[in-house]
């Protein structure tokens, strides 16, 4: 393991004023290194590469990148997206949300784009929080947790977005986090390598708006837990089921190689430029 | 690649940008790093490393280097522009 | 359908809505996204059947009307002339991305078919109720470029007009049509080849590291590369400077409203478009657009036929507002009347530029009935 890090410089834009606004601990960095570490392993060139973010912490991760990069709305981040990559499907579209951005107020755009299979990776930062507005409840907070607008404990379930994204029809759904960096790598360089619409969890910690509030000593502590209480999907599933039901399985649970909408409409679009040949 | 032998690589801290996390301080396997009194992460054991690569992985600011000792600090030239 | 000839225009039988079709294709568009809503539906159906029988076009339908925005904002920014429809619920769910593309300075067209509000109202009858929120709908201060159309044929020229100045000004831009426009059958002509100017998007004509993606020019219009094509750079709804990023400075916070809005402003006379109609030795004048202007052309008729000097403004830019028009005939006529198929929402800015000028009567009509020639008559005649 070597040149990580002056590898990631060459792909940072250097116009941009660093360290970046991210607080000391926050996962969405490292997010951002396995991206870029992601997009060099498959050869990808920055100027096949739109980054489409939405807003949020998270989304402020593409502004320090040196691809195409495009700063959404909130939650809307895929609509565009998907434009973009029906408009050129040679392009690598990838989404960048944050889990109140993908799930609360861009939930119908989530399921949507996963039912359609549009050709676009679509990365969640999941911090089970609203980090950017000061740490409110998402669709993810678990239930229990305390945030600034559950202050007796949030009442609500969480949604699971491995299940959420798989039985909207994804082709590809992965989970990883930001301790399991290796994995992360991979689990992105194959979403975005697959055809149609994939998405990737990734458990990124905020300390800032979640941890400090719900029993976490240190943004260190959180990436104790995530090394602690997470299991590859493998040995998850050899579990017996109270075990299951504590521990957070990482891994690929879809790998679909079904095309994506893009492609079907391409060969539509040839398909009809046949038949309307004279003769 | 050399996990057996101890104390080849050169590794740099970009102080402007370390933000103190400790991550990389709490889990180096050799317990090379640790935390100056600015708050900074700071190489206390250079000779311990055993380039396992993780601080540089997980540090969220980019702001730690290894590299093995007697190969140029540059990328080579094939990575220079990122392909 | 048989191939036009050179010299003889081809001519169809066609509604308001399949006209802004053959508008948008003759323009260039080659993407459409879109949400079903009455009255608008037929276009986005004809896209659908139109668009993947072209060389590179796509249709898509999407989930909502915000992502149809998102959708051809994302398109547009990969390269394509953008274009969706609807009406007015669907309008409202659109107006945060309408923002975002006058922030991002997107080239986009959005159609809006006007049925009765508010919220689901009156879905199958006409009305001109989105006037002011065409012009003011997205939050924050902005410029934006509003046009309408009355007959069949003004919807394939306003449509090809819409793609022109959304390309030329780097702007979103809202054809505001009614039920009555969309749905009425009649005759319109086909353009012939190279009939209209058609303008293509300003790329950047300078090596990527020197391309500064928001930086002022002499008309305040910024040149747009593709996606992919190898300049890359930030686009963000934040408040940004000439490179794109995000800031938080005074002037260059200032510098870039003030672009938006001198890109717009500084091009006025290009921009307003009307048609006037006996308007030179007019006593009493008639301000209309969209399918009251109908109207309100045979009733200037009917009175000149009894004898009363009347003429007819026809607006077909709504906003930037037609100001100075609007003003030459307010100086030559003791009365101005303004009637529209709302509770005064045109009329409001005619007050604001000629209250001084001479006396203003409007007609409104909420009733989900047209404006007759009759009723515009009737108050030509009262003077
Ligand atoms: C339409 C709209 N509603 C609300 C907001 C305010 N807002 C900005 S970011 C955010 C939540 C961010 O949370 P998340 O998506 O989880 O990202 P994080 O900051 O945690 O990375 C909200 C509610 C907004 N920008 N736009
Ligand atoms: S508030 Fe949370 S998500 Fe935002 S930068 Fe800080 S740690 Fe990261
Ligand atoms: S590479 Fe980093 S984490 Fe690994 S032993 Fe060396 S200093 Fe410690
Ligand atoms: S992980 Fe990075 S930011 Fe955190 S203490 Fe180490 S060098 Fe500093
Ligand atoms: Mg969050």
């Amino acid at each position: 393991m070597s040149d990580v890090t002056e590898l990631i410089h060459q792909y940072l834009r250097h116009n941009k004023k660093f360290p970046h606004v991210f607080c000391p601990g926050c996962g969405h960095g490292i997010v951002l290194g396995s991206l870029i570490r992601s997009v060099h392993e498959l050869a990808l060139s920055k100027d096949e590469v739109v980054l489409v973010a939405g807003i949020g912490c998270s989304g402020r991760i593409a502004v320090y990148v040196d691809f195409n990069t495009v700063h959404t709305t909130h939650g809307r981040a895929l609509t565009f997206a998907t434009g973009i990559k029906m408009a050129n499907p040679d392009l690598k579209v990838i989404a960048l949300m944050g889990d109140g951005d993908a799930f609360s107020i861009g939930g119908n755009h989530l399921i949507h784009a996963a039912r359609r299979n549009i050709g676009v990776t679509a990365l969640v930062l999941n911090n089970s929080i609203y980090g950017m507005t000061g740490g409110q409840s998402s669709a993810t907070t678990p239930k229990g947790a305390v945030s600034q607008t559950a202050p007796f404990g949030h009442l609500e379930k969480s949604f699971d977005l491995v299940k959420l994204a798989s039985a909207a029809g994804a082709n590809g759904v992965s989970r990883g986090t930001v301790f399991h960096v290796n994995m992360l790598d991979r689990l992105i360089a194959e979403a975005v390598s697959r055809p149609g619409f994939n998405l990737v969890e990734i458990m990124s910690p905020c300390f800032t708006q979640y941890g400090r509030k719900n029993k976490f000593k240190s943004a260190v502590d959180m990436f104790k837990w995530l090394k602690t209480e997470t299991s590859p999907l493998e040995s998850w599933e050899q579990l017996p089921p109270e075990e299951k039901a504590k521990r957070l399985p990482i891994g690929t649970f879809l790998a679909g190689q079904e095309p994506g909408l893009e492609v079907l409409y391409g060969n539509l679009r040839d398909d009809l430029a046949a038949k309307e040949q004279p003769r | 690649m050399s996990k057996k032998s101890k104390g080849q690589t050169i590794i740099t801290i970009y102080p402007d940008w370390c933000k103190g996390c400790g991550i990389c301080v709490a889990f180096c396997p050799a317990k090379v790093l640790e935390l100056d009194a600015a708050g900074k992460a700071r190489v206390a054991h250079p000779e311990e490393c055993i380039n396992c690569g993780f601080c540089e992985r997980h540090c969220p600011d980019f702001a730690i280097s290894v590299v093995p000792r007697g190969r140029k600090k540059r990328l080579p030239p094939e990575l220079e522009n990122g392909v | 359908m048989a191939t036009p000839r050179k010299t003889k225009k081809q001519v169809l039988f066609a509604q308001g809505n399949e006209a802004v079709v053959e508008g948008a294709l003759l323009a260039g568009c080659t993407f459409f996204a879109g949400y079903p809503i009455t009255p608008s539906s037929e276009i986005m159906e004809e896209m659908a059947r139109r668009l993947p029988r072209s060389e590179t076009g796509v249709f898509i339908q999407m989930e909502d009307e915000i992502a149809s925005m998102g959708a051809i904002i994302g398109a547009s920014l990969a390269g394509r002339k953008v274009m969706t429809a609807t009406s007015g619920p669907g309008f409202s769910l659109m107006q945060e991305h309408l923002g975002y593309a006058c922030m991002t300075e997107v080239p986009l067209v959005i159609v809006n078919v006007m049925r009765g509000g508010p919220s689901t109202g009156l879905p199958t009858s006409p009305a001109q109720g989105d006037v002011q929120q065409a012009r003011w709908g997205t939050h924050g201060d902005h410029p934006i470029i509003v046009l309408s159309a009355a007959s069949v044929q003004e919807c394939l020229e306003m449509t090809v007009t819409a793609f022109n100045f959304a390309e030329k000004y780097r702007s979103p831009v809202i054809l505001l049509l009614d039920e009555i426009t969309a749905h009425t059958r009649e005759k319109i002509e086909l353009p012939l080849p190279g009939e209209h100017e058609i303008f293509n998007r300003v790329v950047p004509s300078m090596p990527p590291e020197w391309y500064k993606p928001f930086e002022d020019t002499m008309r305040g219009v910024p040149s747009m590369p593709p996606l992919g094509s190898g300049y890359r750079y930030h686009v963000t709804g934040l408040t940004h400077d000439v490179m794109g990023f995000p800031t938080q400075q005074p002037d260059e916070i200032k510098a870039l409203i003030e672009r938006l809005f001198r890109k717009i402003d500084q091009f006025y006379t290009d921009i307003m478009l009307v048609d006037e109609y006996l308007t030179t030795d007019a006593e009493v004048g008639v301000v209309a657009y969209g399918s009251v202007a109908r109207s309100a052309e045979l009733a200037v008729a009917q009175a000149r036929e009894a004898g009363v000097n009347a003429g007819l403004l026809k607006l077909k830019t709504l906003f930037p507002f037609p100001r100075p028009f609007v003003e030459r005939l307010a100086r030559s006529c003791k009365t101005l009347i303004v009637p529209e198929m709302n509770m005064g929402q045109m009329s409001r800015e005619v007050k604001r530029v000629a209250a001084s000028l001479t006396h203003i009567r409007t007609l409104n009509r909420i009733d989900g009935q047209i404006i007759t020639p009759s009723q515009i008559l009737k108050a030509i005649t009262q003077g």
